[in-house]
């Protein structure tokens, strides 16, 4: 297993001092699913949005530390944020559609960065909704508005969006909280598929989600990193007290 | 006891509803009126000539083309210069500007704009625009002083406008690598365009209906010729209307009533077209 992303002695603090992140320090494999589960409050969707640096809309008061994408910092100031942020593909807990038709959504990343050639842009329209199960059910109506879709449908046509750009790490927070068990199937068989291509990091919206899924597990507890180990490995023997506490339903 | 308690409870609905009700159709008693008597005494006035002609006999007969042109430029006019500073400041304030001393006391500033008498702002663009500056009385020093006055209606309603946008929608963009300007031009503007054209157009609206704004800087008395150049003084409804009211004797009356009618046809129409693109924008709104 290669390391996609190295996490090294992050710390965070938020103004208001809601969530902060103590000393983490992970390795992230590429092409599996690593999954960042604790109570809220444990700093797992900060420690998300660092990855792509969507923190820095919060109020970020203090951050230092390292985190490095293919051994590059991506903390460092100088590099290409935009350019990061096609890198790294984020979903979040509520699907947000932008006020655009189907096919706009998904092409809208893509022509922010430049690219105008009708045919690239209709193969990624094809290739994103095919990875996020969702062509069957939409192939018909692209240039309708993206809100008609059900919520279901919305979160993966989130998840093609991000897909669309071809990203190398997809962050997804909580992606399925809001969905019916069918569409949260749907999205998991999606991520199963997607991690022989990509680098997987979700917050999970359950600790059986969790279970499910993980092929690796951090647990977050109160911004420390309390254990991280392989998913069937974790869920099975955890060695911190902590862990099993929350893993057997002793608090959360 | 109960039921009779509930009878009572009853009666007192009916009656509010009964004073409700007639509040409602008191407050729209005035407008009804003043349409039904400048319709009624105006509509006779309306007529090719009169809409395309020059006025001659001292105003008292033809037409009053020079002021409906005037009104039309400064209008325009008015558009150039408060348009793009408005939104730009909308822009400024509500996607920019932290939340900050120096950003309240623009707040503040702008509400308080918003309260100065409109003849301040006539005396305001006569000592800057028309002296200082050398526009003279000039469709250029009106347009200017009219959109000093207008400025604080944009941007007030414009920021709202944008406010309105949700916050997702731009985390969304920029989390697929948009800039903070591609985010507002690609998704922030388009969504809050009806509800900034809407405050446009009501800020317009005010201006040219007002009087005091240009009563020193651009409007003048008796100008039987139209504009040439924005250096130019011109005839205005609003203006049109004082003087003929209360500056020349054995005025027709309809012709008065006349003036009126096309002013306020004038801006009655930008205020449908306002309304028509807010309910355009409704029905679009679903997505």
């Amino acid at each position: 297993m290669t390391d996609k992303i190295f996490v090294d002695h992050l710390f965070l603090n938020y103004s208001d001092g809601t969530e902060s992140l103590k000393d983490i320090t992970l390795n992230i494999p590429a092409n599996a699913i690593s999954v960042l589960f604790g109570p809220a409050g444990g700093g797992k969707s900060s420690l998300l949005r660092v990855i792509n640096r969507l923190n820095e809309l919060a109020d970020v008061v203090f951050l230092s530390g390292k985190v490095w994408l293919d051994g590059e910092n991506i903390l460092d100031p100088k590099i290409d944020i935009n350019r990061l942020r096609r890198r790294v593909g984020m979903v979040f807990a509520r699907p947000v559609v932008l006020p655009l038709s189907i096919r706009a959504n998904l092409t809208y990343g893509m022509e922010i960065a430049g690219e105008k050639r009708k045919s690239v842009l209709d193969e990624a329209v094809e290739r994103s909704l095919n990875q996020a199960a969702l062509w069957d059910e939409v192939k018909d109506r692209l240039d309708d508005p993206a809100v008609a879709l059900s919520g279901g449908q919305q979160q993966r046509l989130c998840l093609a969006r991000s897909l669309a750009l071809q990203p190398e790490v997809i962050l997804l927070d909580e992606p399925t909280s809001g969905l019916d068990p069918i569409s949260t199937g749907k999205v998991e068989a999606s991520l199963q598929k997607l991690k022989q291509h990509y680098t997987i990091v979700l917050v999970p919206h359950s600790i059986q989600q969790a279970a499910r899924v993980a092929d690796y597990a951090a647990f977050f507890l109160q911004g420390e990193m309390v254990e991280y180990a392989p998913g069937k490995n974790i869920f099975t023997k955890p060695q911190d007290k902590r862990t099993e506490d929350y893993i057997e339903g002793r608090f959360g | 006891m109960n039921k009779s308690n509930s009878v009572t409870r009853l009666n007192i609905q009916r009656i509010g509803y009964i004073i409700l009700t007639i509040l409602a159709f008191l407050t729209v008693t005035p407008i009804v009126l003043v349409l039904f008597f400048i319709l009624k005494q105006g509509l006779p006035a309306i007529s090719l000539e009169f809409i395309t002609g020059f006025p001659f006999d001292g105003m008292r007969s033809g037409g009053i083309l020079p002021a409906i042109i005037g009104t039309i430029y400064l209008t325009i006019g008015t558009a150039i210069f408060a348009v793009p500073l408005g939104i730009g400041a909308a822009i400024y304030l509500s996607e920019y500007a932290a939340d900050n001393k120096w950003t309240r006391l623009i707040r503040i500033a702008i509400i308080n704009l918003a309260g100065i008498p409109s003849v301040v702002y006539g005396l305001f663009g006569l000592g800057l625009f028309v002296i200082f500056l050398r526009f003279g009385t000039s469709i250029l020093a009106g347009s200017l002083t009219l959109a000093i006055m207008t400025i604080p209606v944009i941007i007030t309603t414009a920021e709202e406008a944008l406010r309105a946008v949700p916050q997702s929608f731009r985390i969304v963009s920029i989390s697929l690598g948009a800039t903070h300007w591609q985010t507002i031009k690609r998704i922030v503007l388009p969504e809050a365009l009806p509800g900034i054209l809407t405050g446009v157009i009501l800020g317009l609206e005010r201006a040219a209906g007002e009087t005091a704004p240009i009563l020193f800087t651009v409007a003048a008395f008796f100008l039987p010729r139209l504009p040439t150049s924005p250096l130019d003084a011109t005839m205005a409804l609003p203006y049109h209307l004082f003087v003929i009211s209360t500056q020349v004797p054995g005025m027709p009356i309809k012709i008065q009533y006349g003036t009126a009618l096309v002013l306020i046809f004038f801006v009655l129409s930008m205020n449908i077209i306002a309304a028509a693109i807010r309910s355009r924008a409704r029905a679009r709104r679903q997505w």
